[in-house]
């Protein structure tokens, strides 16, 4: 039982650590310590690549604006049918496409950008949200659909997750040639006669159920950490596409993994230790990294050519 | 000789006032026009319209062929080039329809890209990444895609903006080489000079039409004080245009 356990119970403080109780034992020893990094390494496939594509089309607090734009949904499943984790995610499916919907809508249509439609839209679904919430449930419920708790990952939550992430990656790979063609170079796409609206939307699709499925179970600083940092460190790091994709997911597998440990054996809130894990990669990235700060004040002398 | 673009009346305006106002006429089949007038003429508009990237008021434009087998070539600034793809990715983009959103890249694909950078005067920069060029090597990046796209219609918006001398007579090279194949080549253009010197045919837009024809004809100094005469700005005052009153 997850829930009924607290990892303070859990881990006494031998006198002498060893390697395989600092790394190992954890996950041997606790299901949910298990559950916890499956989930977190699952979803470390899948969002990254999409944070890298985000910051690529210079929309990297798209995550967190829709992250917020999901919660009229999900209080709107919670409210009807209680803590169900399928009620609360098609809740926050439809809310999230809603929001790109309309915000979609409002920015083909009129003068304002994509971002300025989109905060517009995604302020008033948090409003309704909090709204909903406020006027129903306590303050409790709101503090736990936000943040959420790795170490609550259930079954049915690990099952969401794989199945978003394996979706995600198939979407990525078959889809590829049109969301870099989109991302890249719209206009070329439009001028050869081609509508480039699919793409976008699958794309917007993946983000948005990427963010619902880490949300139920992990939380939003959760969902969207883990989507923007690693893309963020990669771009630092990688000159390719490719690179940045895998580089991403690497990193934010390393932060999944040591941000648990680091958790369990000094009892800190999970979440928010795999996110600041992710921080000290990010600073580590800023100094070191081919694109970061350092690396330009290293003089290494120029070439002839 | 046959017509490619047939444009009839065509009015495309911004809050009512037009950028193009009222422009009929022909562009041959294998013709070479250079599109020139002052700044705000409506030349990246007409370019625009007849690809439908913006909404036309009022007229038609008819095109002669399949709008996949027309190449585009926007101005500089509306392409990110920071983007991480390679010299050779972004130039195999010039086959996407061909290969499709899915399948692989043919050999073949790849041989005619790294020809087309020869082409260009870009061997070996194939494996790099775009942001390690210069402008004037992007925009030969560019050409060498719209040489893989294989069209038909060619549309260039500014093509030697920010461009060296250099790489001016390069890329001028190529489009007199897509004239001598037959393609139809429309360019965007400030320099008269360059404009007498390459392009047989020139059409001199001051949003509406000044003159449209041989290029000598075209830029005599009568037309460009009459182009010159259209102001810039909008004339908040200007009475409804007759004709878009009658409808």
């Amino acid at each position: 039982m997850p829930l009924s356990v607290s990892p303070q119970q859990i881990n006494r403080k031998p006198i002498m650590y060893s390697l395989y109780d600092v790394l190992i034992s954890p996950f041997v020893d606790n299901p949910f310590m298990r559950r916890a990094l499956v989930g977190t390494l699952v979803l470390a496939l899948s969002s990254p690549p999409l944070g890298v594509l985000l910051t690529l089309r210079r929309m990297s607090l798209l995550g967190d604006a829709l992250s917020h734009a999901v919660l009229p949904g999900v209080a709107i499943g919670y409210l009807l049918f209680g803590l169900s984790l399928p009620a609360m995610s098609v809740g926050g499916l439809c809310a999230g496409l809603a929001v790109v919907a309309v915000a979609g809508w409002v920015s083909r249509h009129t003068t304002l950008r994509e971002d300025a439609s989109l905060a517009a839209t995604y302020l008033v679904a948090l409003a309704l949200g909090v709204m909903l919430i406020s006027s129903q449930g306590t303050q409790l419920d709101l503090l736990h659909i936000l943040f959420g708790s790795v170490l609550a990952v259930d079954h049915d939550g690990l099952i969401l997750i794989a199945a978003v992430a394996t979706l995600t990656l198939l979407l990525l790979a078959g889809f590829y040639r049109g969301l870099l063609l989109e991302s890249f170079d719209p206009v070329f796409l439009a001028a050869s006669g081609r509508r480039g609206g699919f793409c976008q939307q699958l794309f917007l699709l993946m983000i948005v159920l990427n963010l619902v499925a880490a949300f139920q179970t992990l939380g939003t600083l959760m969902a969207v950490g883990l989507m923007m940092l690693p893309a963020v460190c990669a771009r630092l790091w990688c000159d390719s596409l490719v690179a940045q994709f895998c580089a991403s997911v690497a990193i934010a597998m390393l932060a999944s993994l040591s941000g648990l440990l680091l958790s369990y054996n000094f009892d800190l809130s999970s979440g928010p230790a795999i996110i600041v894990v992710l921080g000290l990669l990010y600073f580590f990235s800023l100094l070191m990294a081919p694109r970061g700060w350092l690396r330009p004040l290293l003089k290494r002398p120029h070439l002839r050519a | 000789m046959s017509a490619m673009i047939t444009l009839k009346d065509l009015t495309v305006s911004y809050r009512r006032h037009p950028a193009v106002h009222h422009l009929s006429g022909i562009f041959e089949r294998g013709s070479l026009t250079a599109l020139t007038g002052p700044n705000g003429a409506g030349k990246s508009t007409l370019l625009k319209s007849i690809l439908n990237l913006v909404p036309i008021e009022h007229g038609v434009v008819t095109l002669a062929v399949p709008r996949s087998r027309i190449a585009y070539l926007p101005q500089q600034s509306e392409i990110d080039r920071s983007f991480p793809i390679s010299v050779l990715d972004c130039v195999l983009l010039g086959h996407w329809q061909r290969i499709g959103l899915h399948s692989g890249v043919p050999t073949a694909s790849k041989q005619q890209a790294l020809a087309a950078l020869q082409a260009v005067g870009l061997d070996g920069f194939a494996p790099r990444p775009l942001g390690s060029l210069s402008v004037g090597q992007f925009q030969r990046v560019l050409f060498a895609r719209i040489l893989l796209q294989d069209a038909e219609l060619i549309l260039l918006d500014e093509p030697f903006n920010a461009i060296d001398s250099h790489t001016t007579e390069a890329l001028v090279k190529i489009i007199q080489g897509w004239h001598a194949e037959g393609r139809t080549t429309i360019a965007v253009l400030h320099d008269f000079e360059q404009v007498r010197e390459y392009f047989p045919h020139t059409l001199l837009l001051a949003r509406r039409l000044i003159a449209w024809g041989s290029t000598e004809e075209t830029l005599s100094p009568e037309n460009l004080r009459l182009a010159r005469e259209v102001t810039a700005a909008w004339d908040e005052h200007a009475p409804v245009c007759i004709t878009a009153a009658d409808q």
